[in-house]
Parts: C-alpha cells; structure tokens; sequence
C-alpha cells in the first residue's frame, strides 16, 4: 500500500510523495482514532475502564478519546446490561453520534440480554442498534475489548468509505 | 429493652391477629387498621428508631393475598422486631409509614412499583424501578418470568424474554450443545 518509489511525473519531490488509495488512507485515519462513547451500564464498564488504564493501555489503538458527549464519539462500546428503562436512552445517545459510527456489544448482556432472561432487560442491543462487533465474556476481560476493538479496525479497513459513504462529493468531482 | 418486652407491651397495647417465634426472631401479625398505630407506638415508645426494611409478599392463591411485611430495629437496644399485615386484593391499599421513618418512602414505592399495592398518605407514590406507565407490577406471582409486551412512545417498552420452556441451565457433557444446554431441565435429570 505505502510506497516510497520517486514519483516520476515531479523530480522536485522525489521520495516525499505516497501512491495509496484515498479509500486506504481514510480507513486509516477512521480504524486508528476510534473515539468511543463509553456506555457503561453494568460491571463490563468496569473491565472497559482497566482497558483504559495503564496495563492494558487502550491508547495503544487510538482509542483512548472516551468522549461523554456523543457527539463527538465514533464508536459506541455498550458495556452491560441494556434494560428495557435504559433502551431507549441507548438509542437516543447512538443518534446523536455524527456518522461514521460503530458499535461494540460488549459482554454477554449487551449481546443477548446474557442471564437476565427476564421481563427488565432488553435481549440484546441489536435490537435497536447496528452492531458491529460481539465481545463474549461475563464481563469480558480487557484484552477481549482490546481484540474486539482490533476487529472492529479490520472491519473498518474494508469498508469503502468513498463509494459508499462520500456518493455526493464523487458526484460533484466526477 | 429486650426483644421480649417490646413484644409483650405492643401485645398489651394492640390486638394480635397472629404471634410467631422462630430462631429468636419474633413476628406479630396485626389486623391493617392497627398498623400505623402499631408502627408509631414501637417507634415512640418502645425506640425502634430504624426501619431496617419493609416488604411485601404475595401469597398467591390465600385471601387476604398480600403481606406487608415491617422490619423493625432498636438502635438503641439492638433489637429487632417483625411486624405484620395482611392486604386483600379487592382493596389493595395499606397506611404509609413514611411520616415515622423517611426511609419508607422508597421501601413503599417500591412495594408499590413491584407488587401494586398503595400507600394511603405518601408524599409521593410514584414507580420506583419500572417506568411511570409500565402496565404490570412484575414481582406478583402470577406475572410471568418472561415479562409481557408493552409500549409506550418515547419512555420506553417491553417485550417477552425467550424462555423456550424454562430457566437457563447448563451441564458440562461433551454432548452437543442442544443436549448440554436445553433450556428446561426436570430436577430427575440433574
């Protein structure tokens, strides 16, 4: 993807240009500043708190940023347990984060209501949010947040922003 | 005070519909409209100063239906004392205690939110727990585990838990995991 090959067509700036695609480049820039909005519910914000801190040292991936306000977030990490209280304030703080947004269903309650098969908690936040990424665990150690995180960057890597996500600014430069 | 003389003197002063003694523990049961009485007396004369818990219970089926149940505690004396209430389901409603120990106010919406009974003369009945217009008070015996559908717009809603059958329970067998992980499983089996 990255070279450092001379660029032909400009002898001025040898070695200073990189060929890459601009789908790359964004992905890039996207997969390694995921801000997250931290949606801590239950005791899974308490592991996602330690993957914050010194040891396990989120920032490694770019996404130590964690925004409370959505609006400035990337990524949501729903870290517990969703109750049908709870839903729709969920969803309402997911609307509020500028696109592109993903979302990591962290620990077994956000993925599927975990032991609360019950009438309070909502089966899963893929009920009401598009969710990326499912992290097992009860609650999940940090370094499964950290892997989920890694595969939420891989899934990022492949998506093609500009075809899909930038159809307007194509139309006017094409 | 011992545990045994506040028992007696509250026996004295009030009518006992029922006295039980079980492991030094003992609970008296009074008739609803001497409750409040009951509770403000043990309060102000024999120093139960602390409401440790109040409770409800559902005896489905008996009539009346509902206990409310009063967990009284001497500070001073290190006491502890049960008291009792029956509340039937044609009249659903018990006396607030909230003017004798602020800590009721949340213990009565509570048995309010779970159980539906009301609380004549609190400051503030609202649900606890659930939202203010959830339909059910889910701890009641004959609401389902499994939750029923609700909705309302823009506050929140409900639906029904997959059960399939029952609770959740698992035995670690090298079977596949339908045999391992069946969602009911009769005690014979375990």
């Amino acid at each position: 993807m990255v070279t450092t090959a001379p660029a032909a067509y400009d002898s001025k700036v040898e070695g200073n240009i990189i060929f890459s695609r601009l789908d790359a480049c964004i992905n890039w820039m996207r997969k390694n500043s995921l801000w997250p909005m931290p949606m801590g519910l239950a005791c899974c914000a308490i592991e996602m708190m330690a993957a914050a801190c010194a040891r396990y040292d989120i920032a490694r991936f770019g996404a130590e940023v964690m925004r409370f306000s959505p609006r400035q977030s990337d990524v949501m990490i729903v870290a517990g347990t969703v109750t049908y209280k709870m839903a729709l304030a969920v969803k309402r703080i997911y609307d509020q984060m500028p696109e592109p947004k993903w979302v990591i269903a962290m620990g077994a309650c956000a993925s599927s209501g975990g032991m609360y098969r019950s009438y309070a908690v909502l089966q899963g936040i893929d009920h009401l949010l598009p969710v990326d990424v499912y992290i097992s665990g009860c609650p999940p150690r940090p370094e499964a947040l950290l892997e989920g995180l890694m595969k939420l960057q891989r899934k990022i890597e492949l998506e093609k922003s500009l075809t899909d996500q930038k159809k307007e600014l194509l139309e006017v430069y094409s | 005070m011992s545990l045994e003389g506040a028992a007696s003197k509250l026996q004295d002063q009030f009518q006992i519909v029922q006295r039980t003694d079980f492991r030094g523990e003992i609970t008296l049961e009074l008739a609803l409209g001497h409750i409040e009485e009951a509770c403000k007396f043990a309060k102000e004369q024999l120093g139960f100063n602390f409401l440790s818990d109040l409770s409800s219970v559902d005896n489905y089926g008996d009539e009346p239906r509902f206990e409310v149940v009063y967990e009284l505690y001497s500070l001073d004396s290190n006491i502890h004392l049960r008291l009792k209430t029956r509340v039937s389901e044609d009249h659903l409603e018990a006396p607030s205690v909230a003017h004798l120990w602020a800590t009721a106010n949340w213990h009565e919406r509570e048995v309010y939110d779970m159980m539906g009974i009301r609380f004549s003369g609190h400051p503030d009945l609202r649900r606890i727990i659930m939202w203010e217009g959830y339909p059910y008070h889910p701890l009641r015996k004959d609401f389902p585990l499994e939750g029923k559908p609700s909705e309302m717009p823009d506050v929140a809603f409900s639906q029904t838990a997959p059960l399939a059958g029952g609770p959740f329970v698992t035995l670690p067998s090298p079977g596949h995991i339908e045999d391992r992980e069946p969602r009911a499983r009769h005690a014979e089996e375990l």
